[in-house]
């Protein structure tokens, strides 16, 4: 069985942005190993010929007419947010001075 | 009931810990607006990873731990608008994901018949309201079996409908290719009840289908002689636990006996179910997940940097279940890999649907068990990914071809544990799954 090296765990970490512990590390190394391990039956089945499945109905988009309506007013957008003006969302500085 | 009534019961099973948020005030003015429906005055408990206005939203997260709802689910507005009454957020897996609700921020629902068991998952806590009798009903959401695999642990119906049938406006996704909504109910005529409420074409949300909804009460009853019936041979494989063998067979000759054609048939690419289903659905997670980043909403783990509020944000407020997927889901969509893990996973996954609708051509719907065995120990799987995902090999594959299939109460094991029966139509064919629901339930008698 292929071991999910300690690079690749931090590499997927880094595509993923999060910051793992090195005790994460060490069990989603061992972890991702046995379930990479189990799904890589699925290389045995022959799918030559065989599309890809991305929409269990073969339906074609379902398009509104373009007019305006109702959407959530700035303040209920904003009341969630860790940080805000009242208006914007307000992140750390990105381009320092 | 009564909203003093309703609390009692609750804390008189506080220990089940099916409930996340019951709010008394926001409960009273509840009960003081019903409107006028067929659900007129019934209780309705609600996974807690479906906006309800007024109440907070949690998804058994840090993540989103305090969240105020700026609006109802489509399916919330239909049930108030049909006089139900929003009785609480419900326990789950964090952000639906698990089998047990052992993953949840909130600490671990505990099964409804033995309280040393799981309660199942992800819809642990509705699936335990209903079985506690605290409400009438309950929703839930099943990507992978977490309507069904529950109400089976807990003897009660869990359906979940066709992909499509059911709108997901305000639904906190999870995977988008297999999500739905689904009732939890005791009875299959409630199921029936609550579906027809629900169901239908919603234009917020663009994977809703525009198929007509059927008065699926009104056509409860058919005779058993009208159905023939599948048993999948791969259904009933190594790892089944006796006695749940023994509890759908003997349905199946209930229903024979009964006057329906039953015939063995063959869903030859059963056993790629899992690995389909926990690629694609990781690949969705871990895209749909994105979203928490610290700035429009929920936790904020640092102000450091953009980059370190990104990822200290995901690292603190997400539990270990959740980035475990988003870490599997990003590798199989990753460089390299995506060809042979996701792409592969696609291409298999049509091959199960074709499967299914081979089988349709000769069959009205499919019988199989609900879950490998009853409810299993707390603590049992924890430490251990594969064999957790393992439980949900009879469910996943209803999520990967979109067809709607029921979970419903056929006996108890030695230990007294709910056995569930798990019946399949084809895609918007709900109403043939009510009507042999109700059959069954009538052997039960």
């Amino acid at each position: 069985m292929t071991k999910i090296s300690r690079e690749e765990v931090l590499h997927i970490a880094k595509l993923a942005r999060l910051d793992l512990s090195e005790q994460e590390v060490e069990t989603y190394s061992e972890q991702l190993s046995d379930i990479l391990g189990y799904v890589k039956q699925l290389q045995k089945v022959d799918t030559n010929g065989v599309q890809p499945l991305t929409h269990v109905y073969d339906q074609v988009n379902h398009l509104r007419s373009d007019t305006n309506r109702k959407s959530l007013n700035v303040k209920s957008a904003v009341q969630n947010a860790p940080d805000t003006d009242g208006t914007y969302f307000k992140v750390p500085q990105v381009i320092k001075d | 009931m009564s909203v003093s009534d309703f609390l009692s019961k609750v804390a008189l099973h506080k220990e089940y810990n099916a409930f996340i948020q019951i709010d008394e005030i926001d409960l009273n003015k509840r009960f003081e607006n019903i409107c006028d429906g067929p659900l007129k005055g019934e209780l309705v408990a609600v996974k807690d990873n479906i906006c309800v206005e007024g109440l907070n939203l949690t998804c058994a997260s840090k993540m989103l731990d305090g969240f105020k709802v700026p609006y109802s689910a489509t399916v919330i507005q239909k049930l108030e608008k049909a006089g139900a009454i929003i009785a609480g957020k419900t326990n789950l897996d964090e952000f639906a994901m698990g089998s047990s609700n052992e993953f949840s921020y909130f600490g671990p629902a505990f099964n409804s018949v033995d309280k040393s068991r799981v309660a199942g998952g992800s819809s642990g806590g509705s699936t335990v309201a209903v079985g506690c009798g605290l409400v009438d009903y309950a929703l839930g959401s099943d990507t992978g079996g977490s309507v069904r695999q529950p109400a089976s642990f807990n003897g009660v119906v869990g359906l979940k409908p066709s992909y499509g049938r059911v709108s997901r406006y305000g639904l906190v996704a999870f995977a988008s290719s297999f999500d739905q909504i689904g009732p939890i109910t005791k009875t299959v005529e409630q199921s029936a009840k609550i579906l027809g409420v629900i169901a239908g074409h919603d234009p917020l949300d663009a994977t809703s289908m525009d198929v007509p909804v059927p008065d699926y009460v009104a056509n409860l009853k058919r005779p058993a002689s009208e159905f023939t019936i599948g048993i999948p041979k791969e259904y009933f494989g190594e790892g089944i636990q006796p006695e749940v063998e023994e509890a759908v067979r003997k349905t199946i000759i209930n229903m024979e006996t009964a006057g329906a054609k039953i015939i063995e048939v063959s869903l030859p690419h059963t056993e790629y179910g899992i690995a389909v289903y926990y690629i694609i659905s990781s690949a969705e997670a871990s895209s749909n997940l994105a979203r928490y980043d610290g700035v429009r909403y929920g936790f904020r783990g640092s102000d450091e940097s953009m980059d370190e509020m990104f990822r200290q944000t995901r690292a603190k407020g997400f539990g270990s279940e959740v980035k475990r997927r988003i870490m599997l889901g990003t590798y199989v969509l990753s460089s390299g890999y995506y060809d042979s893990f996701y792409g592969q996973a696609q291409k298999v996954r049509r091959i199960i649907k074709e499967d299914y609708l081979n089988v349709f051509k000769k069959v009205d719907a499919i019988i199989t068990p609900t879950t490998p065995t009853t409810a299993f120990k707390s603590g049992e799987k924890l430490t251990d990914p594969m064999a957790m995902y393992l439980n949900d090999i009879y469910t996943v594959s209803a999520n990967l071809v979109g067809i709607p299939a029921m979970s419903l109460p056929v006996g108890n094991d030695k230990n007294g544990l709910p056995i569930g029966c798990q019946i399949m139509a084809p895609s918007f064919k709900e109403e043939t799954i009510f009507q042999l629901g109700t059959l069954i339930e009538g052997f039960q008698k």
